[in-house]
């Protein structure tokens, strides 16, 4: 008779493998129960009008049959304008949003601002990442009337909240030797920000532009919705028309661009790391 | 040490010439650009309305003020939509894009023909906006807190999908090289070689997802997907402002809770 090796018998009483997570033990029970209750609570309120439905998707036939037969033609001079005039009011928010964004910046940083200052560039940050553009959107319509100045404005404060917030994160996790390196040899409080701080976060922040760039070509077209300009403005016409083969058309010129800003943005920042 | 040279003819500088052309070349050119732009947008403008904007300004903030807290009853019920908005549009997102993720990615995909068509669902989900989404599905299935979700889900499956292909475009081959090695079936190298790999990548992904989408479906309702959004619409056509600034600070709320719990999520997880 053989004997059994040590390493069977342990492998026989070993305890079959199981993986671990987190929806295991009795946390994981409770996890469960939860949504499940969660889960019962929604299908109480959730109130789906079946008719409508039915009747929306049988209507829906013919609204992806004119999806497929894109029409770029019909309505061309509108989609060209607000094409246009998406692209400028991007391109003008960017600039001017990333530029406002530095100063928001260092004021945002805990490391290198006095604390009401601190406060002060958190709130604004805070605030106005808070607000979808489209709420933005609707305050600035109200002030300054229909057209692209207002979308350029909401772009603009969107761009402050994101890149500020960013860049301030940056500031905190510089190196701080070369900060001292630099007041060591006198310079005064601009010069440490020029020479000691500005070099270390300007790939990061040039990166952070070219990104929210993209990101506003994106927003610069729904913000049109509320009546702030732009090709979101000829899609939520061609909505209200029902002329769904436009907004087939306007969709893909959106893609396409978005595609194309994507691309570009995607060499430009490979290239600064 | 004598060494007769030719006296330096090199001084340093920053840049050479041909740098310095051509950063000036761009500079320019950016310029030019803005300036093109703001006169593009100026054209566009009607001066006339622009120039009594501070006086619209201050009418809109004293209008806002005192807030009208007596509507907030009627925002309990959109408060939970919005939530379930998000929470559900997410969800639904997520078991679309974690298969969807595994086609797109080099490792994973099983042929050429069926990454490109799941690369190209990404693009398209994440290209349109979540409002292009709403507008589209209310023309379809109407208006109402369903079209919400739908509409949620439809943008955040690019957005998961593309971070998760990503990350499983980055996994350690040697721990998926072991797994093979052992003879597993290619279903269990996908569960037991790659799966544990992504899946705090995951879980961040979808935590941060459903943080931003908090935000998207406060706004969904404008086009008529359910949620704050339509009260908030309606205060705004009807400019009753006093329940608009109730809406305003019910919303700063509801986000910043939203990112609190995020953060302690992922915080928890990772």
């Amino acid at each position: 008779m053989k004997t059994p090796s040590p390493t069977s018998e342990l492998l026989s009483e070993r305890k079959t493998w199981k993986p671990q997570g987190l929806l295991r033990g009795y946390k994981g029970w409770i996890i469960t129960l939860a949504i499940i209750i969660y889960l019962i609570a929604v299908g109480f309120s959730l109130e789906i009008n079946w008719l409508r439905v039915q009747m929306g998707l049988s209507r829906s036939a013919r609204l992806f049959g004119d999806f497929f037969r894109p029409d770029f033609i019909g309505r061309w001079p509108d989609i060209i304008n607000g094409v246009i005039e998406s692209l400028t009011m991007t391109v003008g928010a960017t600039v001017i949003g990333v530029a406002l964004s530095i100063p928001l910046a260092f004021g945002a940083a805990r490391n290198i601002s006095p604390k009401l200052i601190y406060f002060i560039c958190r709130g604004v940050i805070i605030v106005s990442r808070s607000f979808q553009e489209i709420i933005i959107a609707i305050l600035f319509v109200v002030m300054l009337g229909f057209g692209p100045l207002a979308g350029m404005l909401t772009l603009v404060v969107a761009s402050i909240g994101f890149v500020g917030k960013l860049l301030a994160e940056d500031i905190e996790d510089i190196d701080t030797d070369q900060l001292e390196a630099i007041r060591a040899t006198g310079a005064t409080w601009l010069q440490t920000m020029i020479y000691g701080v500005w070099p270390q976060i300007m790939p990061r922040f040039v990166g952070l532009g070219v990104y929210r760039l993209d990101i506003n070509f994106r927003e610069s077209s729904v913000i049109g919705v509320v009546g702030a300009g732009g090709i979101g403005a000829t899609l939520n016409t061609a909505f209200r028309l029902y002329e769904f083969s436009t907004v087939s058309a306007v969709l893909i010129i959106i893609i396409a661009i978005v595609l194309f800003t994507e691309y570009c943005s995607g060499i430009i920042r490979r290239r600064l790391q | 040490m004598a060494v007769t040279q030719e006296p330096n003819k090199f001084e340093w500088v920053k840049k050479s010439f041909k740098n310095r052309m051509s950063s000036w070349f761009f500079w320019i050119l950016g310029i030019s650009v803005f300036i093109y732009c703001m006169k593009v947008i100026s054209d566009a403008t009607i001066w006339i309305f622009v120039k009594d904007a501070h006086i619209q300004g201050a009418n809109l903030i004293s209008r806002m003020f005192p807030p009208n807290w007596s509507s907030f009853g009627k925002l309990i019920r959109p408060i939970w939509d919005t939530i379930n908005i998000a929470t559900l549009g997410t969800s639904a997102a997520i078991l679309v894009a974690f298969p969807l993720a595994f086609l797109a990615s080099v490792n994973t995909s099983p042929n050429k023909f069926l990454r490109q068509a799941a690369l190209l669902v990404i693009v398209t989900s994440r290209s349109v906006n979540s409002m292009i989404w709403a507008l589209l599905i209310v023309a379809v299935i109407g208006p109402g807190v369903p079209a919400g979700i739908i509409a949620i889900a439809l943008r955040s499956i690019g957005f998961v999908g593309k971070l998760l292909y990503e990350a499983i475009d980055e996994i350690d081959q040697k721990q998926v090289e072991a797994i093979t090695a052992l003879g597993a079936s290619r279903l269990n190298i996908l569960l037991f070689g790659i799966v544990p790999q992504i899946l705090p990548a995951f879980w961040g992904t979808a935590i941060y997802r459903w943080d931003i989408n908090i935000r998207e479906s406060t706004v969904v309702g404008f086009v008529g997907a359910g949620g704050l959004g339509m009260q908030l619409n309606t205060a705004v056509l009807g400019m009753f402002w006093d329940d608009a600034s109730v809406l305003f600070i019910v919303i700063l709320v509801l986000v910043l809770i939203a990112e609190w719990v995020s953060s302690m999520v992922r915080k928890a997880i990772v």
